[in-house]
């Protein structure tokens, strides 16, 4: 029984309980949100070590032996994709403590917080597919309140077409796993995948698939699911666009990756087809959203589209070499997508204002600052040596080997149409004069927004360590793709020896 | 029994999916619900109607015998309908808050999150 497998779930459980407990005391909230985000941070890089030596990790809740009871399975994957979600959580909360109202603050958002990372957590970790459903909408539930915690019109408006695509989303889901359950009569993931490889029905199983693709894939913001992403992610307060651009979205990127080599694998020219081409349409619509947008986080918002298209190319060219792209790709896009929501905050905090006609003028008054967004902004547009780079040479140069020249074609046009994009904010933001008619009169010192640049700073220094060292991770992404694609390892560790 | 269980869930998905077609903000929330119990009908015709025979173990017996209901399916449903009801509870709040808000119930005139921004500030 490993209890690093379980404290992800818990440690952000019980967080949630206690300052929900606390409610009237908001620095003991603050306080106590801060040590509850680094504890999760900790057991997320405890984790990764502990499947790094020991391989699979598993624990039956309960003692139910599977495929009975509810599993718990920490694979690479999922180990890199908690220590992720520890990282940002880390940051958005030490970021929060002086950009997030007090309003809003007395009103639940630090205990809704951990309830979305617990949510969050059990979604990478659960191996039963019911379960994941439940942890779906436990994220869900609380990612609705922190969209519309404060009531204001937009964030209203964004709201409800966030929550009715979400719901769908679900409603889907649930008849899938309905169906599946009545053709196979299991829920087990590691079960699943045994038995859906002798289903008597194979065409059932490609519909479910199917089905599986659409709901996972309008969690993902895949084309042509997107829409309800670019209309709402720009209405919170930054720190939630922050933490929902970096995790919510590559949750669903990963329930993509766990159905898509663990589950459904039996049609792969099909259904892999069909990815490959929702990417690539996925990355362009993204981009081309984007360049049409004068508003600093809906340019950002529809950047987090197109990037989608590159984590799903990996997986759609299903090689080891391309999975190994599409992870490394989920680690770099988490980091300076939340980071480049952040440094579009810290504008906000200084200028107030998002909208590019209104800013200008920054790289002059903060030049620290302007080099802070020019590092994720280049690392997203994959400049090297950054991050960015070397996430999209693996992706290209796997597309290259597997002969797919119009996705790589696609991917190579995106990234320049992402420097567009990027340079349109550091021109309008950073480069040009300050607005005559401009009725902002301080410019407070950086130092004096210590708790805004400093999360700001530290994932800025992130993307250029893996840009510089890109070879830990790469190795580590490398064996988490073995991992995924060597199915029987992960049935052998969830239902034990003896059983085929 | 499952012909018949089949049509009625297909016709609540129309349903539902008609009422989500609509412009209003409150058939947008019937329309959900609807949905929902379309979903649970369907887990529930799947997972194989048996009628009479409920999966209990007998005196004599050591172990079940089919054919046996399967508990299964309606626990999942159960589960279901409880985050449904959550869920439900939260999105007519919503609705509620944005109709005051917003000050319309129709959804053409809630387009201000999707406009092009420049129009905001002419």
């Amino acid at each position: 029984m490993n209890i690093l497998l379980i404290l992800p779930i818990l440690i952000p459980f019980i967080t949630g309980i206690i300052l929900i407990l606390a409610w009237n005391n908001q620095l003991g909230q603050k306080t106590l949100s801060v040590v509850g985000a680094s504890l999760l941070l900790a057991t997320g890089v405890g984790l990764l070590l502990s499947v790094w030596e020991d391989g699979i990790q598993v624990v039956q809740i309960g003692n139910w032996p599977a495929p009975f009871g509810i599993t718990l399975v920490a694979d690479l994957l999922s180990a890199i994709m908690v220590v992720l979600a520890g990282l940002m959580s880390t940051s958005v909360i030490i970021y929060s403590l002086t950009s997030m109202d007090p309003e809003r603050e007395s009103f639940g958002y630090h205990p809704l917080f951990h309830i979305l990372l617990m949510g969050i957590c059990g979604s990478f970790l659960t191996g039963d597919i019911f379960n994941l459903y439940v942890w779906f909408e436990v994220m869900l539930i609380s990612s609705f309140v922190l969209v519309a915690l404060g009531g204001e019109k937009a964030q209203l408006e964004g709201g409800i077409k966030y929550v009715t695509l979400n719901l769908i989303s679900s409603a889907i889901f649930l008849v899938a796993v309905g169906i599946l359950y009545g053709m196979v009569g299991t829920l087990n993931m590691a079960d699943l995948a045994n038995q859906l490889d002798n289903a008597k029905q194979p065409g059932l199983v490609t519909t479910l698939a199917i089905l599986f693709m659409i709901a996972f894939g309008l969690k993902a913001a895949m084309f042509p699911l997107f829409f309800w992403l670019p209309s709402s992610y720009h209405t919170p307060p930054v720190a939630v666009s922050a933490i929902f651009s970096g995790l919510l979205t590559k949750v669903g990127v990963y329930t993509l990756i766990r159905a898509f080599t663990l589950l459904f694998v039996q049609d792969v020219e099909y259904t892999h087809t069909i990815l490959l081409v929702a990417s690539g349409l996925t990355m362009l619509t993204g981009v081309l959203g984007a360049a049409a947008q004068n508003e600093f986080r809906r340019i950002l918002s529809f950047h987090i589209v197109s990037q989608i298209g590159y984590m799903v190319m990996g997986l759609a060219l299903y090689t080891p070499l391309a999975l190994a792209g599409s992870i490394f790709y989920i680690a770099h896009h988490i980091i300076v997508k939340t980071n480049l929501f952040l440094v579009s905050g810290v504008v906000h905090r200084l200028r107030g204002s998002y909208h590019l006609k209104q800013l200008g003028g920054m790289y002059h008054l903060y030049p620290m600052l302007a080099i802070l967004f020019l590092i994720p902004a280049f690392s997203l547009a994959g400049i090297p040596p950054l991050s960015g780079f070397w996430a999209k040479f693996v992706l290209i140069k796997a597309g290259l080997q597997q002969g797919e020249y119009a996705i790589v074609a696609t991917a190579l046009v995106v990234s320049l149409l992402t420097i567009f994009s990027m340079t349109k904010i550091w021109g309008e933001v950073f480069w040009k004069p300050e607005l005559e008619s401009s009725e902002v009169t301080e410019n407070p010192p950086l130092s004096s927004l210590l708790h805004l640049v400093l999360p700001v700073a530290a994932l800025a220094a992130i993307t250029v360590m893996i840009g510089l060292f890109s070879e830990p991770l790469f190795i580590l992404s490398t064996r988490a793709a073995e991992q995924l694609l060597n199915r029987e390892a992960y049935i052998q560790a969830v239902l034990g020896l003896g059983v085929q | 029994m499952e012909v018949f269980l089949a049509i009625l869930a297909g016709a609540l998905y129309a349903a539902g999916l008609y009422m989500l077609m609509r412009r209003s903000i409150v058939k947008l929330i019937m329309g959900l619900s609807l949905l929902g119990h379309a979903a649970n009908l369907l887990i529930f015709t799947v997972g194989r109607v048996t009628r009479a025979n409920p999966p209990v173990i007998g005196h004599e017996a050591d172990m079940l015998h089919a054919p046996f209901a399967d508990p299964l399916p309606q626990a999942l449903i159960l589960t279901a309908i409880v985050i449904g009801f959550g869920v439900q509870a939260f999105a007519i709040v919503l609705v509620k808050r944005a109709y005051q808000t917003v000050g319309t119930d129709d959804f053409d005139q809630m387009r201000s999150t999707d406009r092009y921004e420049d129009e905001l500030f002419k």
